[in-house]
C-alpha cells in the first residue's frame, strides 16, 4: 500500500506540532521516523492512523479512505487491565471478533504468538509481565490484525539489545513477505540505519531530511537536528553507523 | 525468537492457543455456574429468613407448588419472594453499573455510589418528599421517578463535565466527585429545611430498604436489566479494548467517545431504576466488580455477567444479614451493605493479585 502524506499539519490547541510535512512510503518498505523528543514523530503516526485531527492530505493507494486493516502500536505500554496475553493479542482483531471467538481468529493469534515466541506467556496476565514482555505483546496485537499498514511507535524502547534486533528482524521479514507498509518511530539511529529502507527526520514539526539511510544519517544532520557531535562511518553493506561523541551546543 | 525474555513456563506450546482459550472459557463458566448455584441457595435462605420461621425445605416446597399450607404460600409468594427477587435484580443492576463505570473510567474506585449518581437519585427523591414536586405519575411512583430522573441528570452532568477538556477518564472521575459533593450538599440543605416527618422519610429512603418491594416494581427493574444486558454484551470486546487505555482502543478502531456515551446511558438506566425503588445502596456497585475481576479477569464477556451475578449474590446475602443481625428487627439494607462492604472491600484490595489493578 502506498501511503502519501502531503502538507500535513497537526495542531493541539494553540500548539502546532507538525507543519507542512510531505512524506511517502510504499509496500514492502520500512520508513523509520527519527527526531528529537517532542519533534512530532508520534503525532505523525497518529495522524496517519487517523487518531488525531489534521490538515493536509494522507492517501492510501491514492484513496483518502483509511484501509480497514491497520496495525497500530502506541508508545505507551502501561496498561492496567486484568487481561491475559491471549485476550490482549486477540483484541488486535477487534473488528472481526464475536462473542464466540472463531477458529480463524485463534489461528491468527496462534501464528503471531509463535512468530514472536510468546506462546509461553499466553495465559499470563499483563500485570505479571515486564515492560519488555508487554512491548512484545502489543507488537503481537498490532500484527494480529494482519495489517497492510503497520505503525509502530517506539516498539523497542523497553527491550534489551538482543530483543531489539530480533523484533526489528521480524518486522522487516513480515514487511517484505506480506508487502506491508511499515512506519516505525525509533530513537536508535543505528537500528534505523540497519533496518529501514527510508528515513524521515523530523525537527520541530517539519521534515528535516528524507531519503535512504546513507543519504540522511550523517554528521551534519546529527549536529543540526539532534545537537550531537558524532562520527558516522559506512559499514560494509553501505549503511551508516553512528558513534555519538558529545552533545554540542545548539 | 523462541525464549522471549526467558519467562517461566505457564503453558506448553503443544496445547495451542485454541486449547488455552477453551480452558480459560471453561474455567470462567465454572465460576459463573458456582456463583449461580450460590445465588439459588441464597435466594432460598433469603425467603426462609424473617419474623415467621420457615425452613428452606418449606420454601422449596412452596416454590414447587407443593407446600400444602396456605399461610406458607402467602408468606413466600406475597411477602418474601418479591423482596428476595428485588434484592437479586437490584444487586445485579448495581454490580453491572459498577462494572461499566470501572471499565469506561479505567478506575477501580468508580461506581455509581462513589461518583454521585446515587447521590443525585437521593436528592431527586428528597425533592419530592420535601417540596412535593408534581409529576404526571401515580403518587406512589413520584419518588422513584424523580430518583430515576436525577440519577440520569447526575450521569449526564458527569459526562458533560468530562467532555469539557480532553474527555479523559480522569476528567470524568473529577466530574463525578464534584457532583457527589454537590448533591450531598443539596441533600443536606433539603434535610435542613425539611419538616421532622419529611426528614424522617428522607433518612429512611437514604438508608435503602427492600421491604417495599412488589411484583410490579420487580418487573420494572428486571425489564430494564434485561434490556441493558444485550446492549452491553454487543460492546463487550470494545469495552475490553478500552481497558487498555483510550489511545490503544482508538488505535484498535473503537469510537471511544460514542462507547462512553452509550455506556453512561446504560449506567444511568441501571442505577436509576435500582435506587429508585430501594434507595441508595452503597458498596455493591464497587465491590461486585472487584470480586468478578479477581475470579474471571476483565474480558468483558465474562466480567460483565460475573459482576451482575456477584452483585446479586452480595445483595441477597446482605438481605439475609439485614433480617438476622438484630433479632426481631430488619436493619435497612443500605446500612448492612456498607457495614459488611467496607471490611470486605479492604480485604479484597489488600489480598488481590497485584496484576489486577
Amino acid at each position: 500500500m502506498k501511503v502519501a502524506i502531503s502538507q500535513l499539519a497537526v495542531r493541539y490547541g494553540a500548539t502546532q506540532v507538525i507543519d507542512g510535512l510531505d512524506l511517502s512510503a510504499g509496500p514492502g518498505e520500512i520508513l523509520a521516523v527519527l527526531g528529537p523528543n517532542g519533534s512530532g514523530k508520534s503525532s505523525l503516526v497518529k495522524a496517519v492512523a487517523g487518531l488525531v485531527p489534521y490538515a493536509g492530505s494522507i492517501t492510501f493507494d491514492g484513496e483518502a479512505r483509511r484501509p480497514g486493516r491497520i496495525g497500530y502500536m502506541p508508545q505507551d505500554i502501561g496498561a492496567r487491565a486484568a487481561l491475559t496475553v491471549l485476550e490482549t493479542v486477540l483484541l488486535g482483531r477487534l473488528g472481526r471478533l464475536g462473542l464466540r471467538v472463531g477458529e480463524a481468529d485463534l489461528a491468527a493469534v496462534d501464528a503471531v504468538l509463535s512468530e514472536l515466541g510468546l506462546h509461553r506467556l499466553a495465559a499470563r496476565y499483563l500485570g505479571e509481565l515486564s515492560g519488555g514482555q508487554r512491548q512484545l505483546v502489543f507488537l503481537a496485537q498490532a500484527l494480529a490484525a494482519e495489517p497492510r499498514l503497520l505503525m509502530l511507535d517506539e516498539p523497542i524502547s523497553a527491550l534489551d539489545v538482543r530483543h531489539q534486533l530480533e523484533v526489528l528482524e521480524i518486522v522487516r521479514r513480515l514487511t517484505i513477505a506480506r508487502r506491508l507498509t511499515t512506519l516505525v518511530v525509533l530513537h536508535d539511529l543505528n537500528m534505523a540505519a540497519r533496518f529501514a529502507d527510508a528515513v524521515a527526520v523530523i525537527c520541530n514539526g517539519r521534515l528535516a531530511r528524507f531519503g535512504a539511510p546513507a543519504d540522511v544519517i550523517d554528521e551534519r544532520m546529527l549536529a543540526q537536528v539532534f545537537g550531537v557531535e558524532a562520527s558516522v562511518a559506512l559499514a560494509g553493506d553501505g549503511r551508516p553507523n553512528v558513534t555519538p561523541l558529545r552533545a554540542s551546543r545548539r | 525468537m523462541t525464549d522471549v525474555l526467558l519467562a517461566p513456563l505457564s503453558r506448553s506450546r503443544a496445547e495451542g492457543v485454541a486449547a488455552l482459550h477453551g480452558a480459560i472459557a471453561r474455567r470462567r463458566a465454572m465460576v459463573l455456574l458456582a456463583g449461580s448455584l450460590g445465588l439459588v441457595a441464597s435466594l432460598v435462605l433469603d425467603v426462609a429468613t424473617g419474623p415467621a420461621f420457615l425452613s428452606p425445605a418449606d420454601v422449596v416446597r412452596s416454590l414447587a407448588g407443593t407446600a400444602g399450607e396456605r399461610s406458607v404460600d402467602a408468606i413466600v409468594w406475597s411477602i418474601r419472594l418479591p423482596v428476595a427477587f428485588v434484592a437479586l435484580v437490584v444487586g445485579a443492576a448495581l454490580g453491572l453499573s459498577g462494572a461499566i463505570m470501572q471499565t469506561i473510567l479505567n478506575n477501580p474506585l468508580a461506581s455509581s455510589y462513589t461518583l454521585g449518581v446515587s447521590a443525585g437519585a437521593g436528592f431527586g427523591a428528597a425533592l419530592v418528599i420535601v417540596i412535593g414536586v408534581a409529576l404526571p405519575v401515580p403518587e406512589a411512583y413520584a419518588v422513584p421517578v424523580m430518583a430515576f430522573l436525577f440519577a440520569g441528570l447526575a450521569c449526564a452532568g458527569v459526562y458533560a463535565i468530562g467532555q469539557t477538556r480532553d474527555a479523559s477518564p480522569e476528567m470524568l472521575v473529577l466530574g463525578g466527585i464534584a457532583l457527589l459533593f454537590l448533591f450531598q450538599a443539596l441533600l443536606s440543605l433539603l434535610q435542613f429545611v425539611a419538616s421532622p416527618e419529611a426528614l424522617q422519610q428522607i433518612v429512611f429512603w437514604l438508608f435503602g430498604s427492600l421491604q417495599k418491594a412488589t411484583w410490579g416494581k420487580l418487573a420494572i427493574i428486571a425489564l430494564v436489566l434485561v434490556a441493558c444486558v444485550p446492549c452491553l454484551m454487543r460492546d463487550a470486546w470494545r469495552l475490553t479494548a478500552l481497558k487498555l487505555g483510550d489511545e490503544r482502543a482508538r488505535g484498535l478502531g473503537v469510537d471511544v467517545r460514542r462507547l462512553r456515551l452509550r455506556c453512561f446511558g446504560l449506567v444511568s438506566a441501571l442505577t436509576g431504576v435500582a435506587v429508585a425503588f430501594v434507595g441508595t445502596i452503597g458498596f455493591v456497585g464497587l465491590v461486585a466488580p472487584h470480586v468478578a475481576r479477581m475470579l474471571v479477569g476483565e474480558d468483558q464477556r465474562s466480567f460483565l455477567p460475573a459482576s451482575a451475578l456477584f452483585g446479586a449474590l452480595l445483595l441477597s446475602l446482605a438481605s439475609i444479614a439485614s433480617k438476622t443481625v438484630l433479632p426481631g428487627a430488619i436493619v435497612p439494607i443500605g446500612i448492612v451493605t456498607s457495614l459488611v462492604g467496607v471490611p470486605f472491600f479492604v480485604w479484597l484490595t489488600v489480598s488481590c493479585r497485584r496484576a489486577f489493578w
